[in-house]
């Protein structure tokens, strides 16, 4: 099912939570909302789920306005940052709490329950587990005791809040890979919320960036993370260099140097960001031409890649550039050796955005 | 602690304490003055009360608990506890949920108006109760010509106990829903449960124990009320008192051994009170170590 968010406004008091947000969420594809903590992407989970009512905006499940729809009849499967199971209440209690609170005529037979709840648990790998009460699994179980959970009123889609957030890495990682393999499974229409740039481009189809209340980019992974639309998505998404200073003839003009800008970047004069990821940047030892002046500090040697920390040769300004190992033992550099960072691609926007960000 | 910390510094036996152990003369100093001020201020009244009791026999104990008036404050107590405590239930698992699980103007005010009676002198309570049902009170002529009579009755004495048990249970509910906070009804929300089948297969299990504890708590207080029954009962007896207002005028009367047969049946409500109580909170225990 697609769900369409329509010019949503969300205030608490003076606080805008949520400031004209529009998204749409295609069918069956998997969607993260990612963010910093406290830019409204739970709030907008809400709203979509209807345990938040929005003061202005439609939300339209397939198309149809469920804006007034009562949580209990808009049929999504949420789960809880901190899973919310029934704590008096068995494992197997808590997945087929769903089906028994159905009116009595949709309600399936004990039967049917038993027999539904089984297969849950199988499919979420903790059929074993089905006596235990929630406070004796471990954290990653009960997550996915909370989706089995979710998933047993059959939902027209999922909702996660931070689904891995309170969960240590080694799990985080598996329960990841472990809910990409059974999104694609059950091809239902997923949003989840998370603060973890590699938990969202690792899994999402879709990633909306929301910063303060609004959203900032929607796009495939690889599409936000190498064509940011603002200096927010730039700098949210990996690691950057930021550059700022005028143009002039076509270049951008720092303490440390000059960075050729590509046609169209600003107009004479005007006060520029350019962002260059580590892993773009060139290091030579030529000493003329475009390019920032900068001293090694340190190189460190990361699996296949090695990071070179800099400082700016006349700013003092700390960067960091990253290179194929094999390039490093080649350049052998010394620490406290000058050399010239060569940006091969690089992003620019109008200075003041940065101001505003 | 055997740790490599502790060799470290170790200066004798004495340092090999953890950081928040006391050396043995302290421990047994303060456990021993526990002890005797348990002993003498609660353990031999308590005796006191029994054997006084019993002082002219089993024969004139069963008297003194059977004659007409002993039994009518026996009714009397249980009939006012038997209401009141059901009134406090349902007001206390209202109160603590609305409270607990609802944002809104006034809540600050009603938690402290639900903490009036523990504040207001039980004396002050009665009065007022007085003032306002009473022939002269606001309300007097009124129910003396509908024919109700309130103060100096049942009435009266049910209203006098109902206000000074009002905190216990919400008390008792409001910090423990407080801290379950509002997921799991939202959970069950979403998974299609009306308001009512979430509190009642959600909220109410949640809190059975503590709602239990509260009960019992309001119970005993109900049974043990003695400031503000007394005045609004008139003390009439074989109509309207309590026991405990029973044992004053029985005490008053010089009648000693009955005073504390009767009291002593109060004192025995209380250790069995006591008891259930001790047996909730070792379930609770239990409960939360299995996370029941």
């Amino acid at each position: 099912m697609s769900i369409r968010v329509e010019h949503i406004n969300k205030r608490f008091g003076d606080f805008t939570a949520l400031n004209d947000v529009t998204l749409d969420v295609p069918d069956g594809k998997l969607t993260a909302l990612l963010g910093p903590s406290g830019c409204g992407k739970t709030t907008l989970l809400r709203v979509i789920a209807g345990l938040e009512q929005a003061d202005s905006g439609r939300i339209l499940f397939n198309g149809e306005d469920s804006s007034r729809a009562h949580v209990r009849e808009r049929n999504v499967g949420f789960v809880f940052q901190h899973y919310a199971l029934f704590r008096h209440m068995t494992v197997f209690e808590n997945v087929a709490f769903g089906l028994r609170v159905k009116p009595r005529r949709e309600r399936p037979s004990d039967s049917e329950i038993r027999a539904k709840v089984t297969r849950l648990l199988e499919l979420v790998h903790l059929d074993w587990l089905g006596h235990r009460y929630p406070a004796q699994l471990s954290g990653g179980q009960r997550q996915r005791i909370a989706l089995a959970r979710a998933l047993a009123v059959e939902p027209r889609v999922l909702l996660l809040d931070e689904p891995f957030g309170a969960l240590d890495a080694k799990v985080r990682k598996d329960l990841r890979r472990w809910l990409r393999d059974l999104h694609h499974q059950l091809g239902l229409t997923s949003i989840f919320v998370t603060h973890d740039q590699e938990e969202a481009l690792e899994l999402a189809d879709q990633v909306v960036l929301i910063n303060k209340g609004a959203v900032e980019q929607v796009g495939e992974p690889a599409q936000v993370y190498s064509q940011p639309a603002t200096p927010f998505v730039q700098s949210f998404l990996g690691h950057s260099n930021l550059f700022e200073g005028r143009v002039v003839s076509g270049a951008l003009q720092v303490e440390d140097g000059g960075l050729a800008l590509p046609a169209g970047s600003g107009a004479e004069g005007a006060r520029v960001a350019a962002y260059v990821r580590p892993h773009e940047f060139h290091v030579t030892r030529e000493t003329s031409g475009p390019g920032i002046e900068a001293k090694v500090a340190r190189a460190l040697e990361l699996g296949a890649l090695a990071r070179i920390e800099l400082v700016g040769a006349r700013s003092g300004r700390p960067f960091e550039a990253e290179i194929p190992k094999r390039e490093l033992a080649q350049l052998a550099l010394a620490p406290g050796e000058t050399v010239r960072l060569v940006p091969d691609a690089l992003r620019v926007f109008p200075a003041q955005e940065v101001a505003a960000e | 602690m055997a740790g490599g910390t502790a060799s470290l510094y170790a200066r004798g036996r004495e340092t090999q304490r953890g950081a928040t152990q006391d050396p043995a003369w302290a421990k047994w100093t303060i456990i021993g003055l526990g002890l005797a001020f348990f002993a003498l201020f609660l353990l031999a009244p308590l005796a006191l009360v029994f054997t006084e009791a019993l002082r002219r026999g089993w024969g004139a104990y069963l008297k003194a608990l059977t004659e007409p008036d002993a039994l009518s404050a026996i009714r009397l107590t249980l009939l006012a506890a038997a209401i009141a405590v059901p009134v406090n239930l349902v007001f206390g698992v209202a109160a603590s949920w609305l409270i607990a699980k609802h944002r809104f103007r006034g809540r600050t005010l009603l938690t402290t108006l639900i903490d009036l009676p523990f504040s207001v002198s039980p004396v002050i309570a009665g009065l007022v109760y007085v003032l306002v049902f009473s022939s002269q009170g606001w309300l007097g002529p009124w129910l003396q010509e509908s024919g109700y009579k309130i103060i100096f009755a049942v009435p009266g004495i049910v209203l006098a106990t109902v206000f000074v048990t009002f905190p216990f249970i919400a008390r008792e509910l409001i910090p423990l829903m407080e801290a379950q906070g509002t997921e799991e009804e939202e959970a069950a929300v979403v998974l299609g449960a009306g308001g009512l089948t979430t509190f009642l297969r959600v909220t109410l299990p949640n809190v059975k124990w503590g709602l239990l504890y509260g009960v019992i708590l309001c119970n005993a207080r109900a049974m043990g009320e003695f400031g503000a029954v007394s005045v609004v009962s008139g003390h009439i007896r074989g109509l309207t008192n309590t026991m405990p207002l029973h044992v004053e005028i029985l005490y008053n009367e010089y009648q000693f051994s009955a005073a504390f047969a009767v009291a002593s049946l109060l004192a025995l409500l209380a250790l069995v009170t006591l008891l259930i109580k001790t047996v909730v909170e070792w379930r609770v225990a239990r409960a939360q170590r299995e996370g029941a």
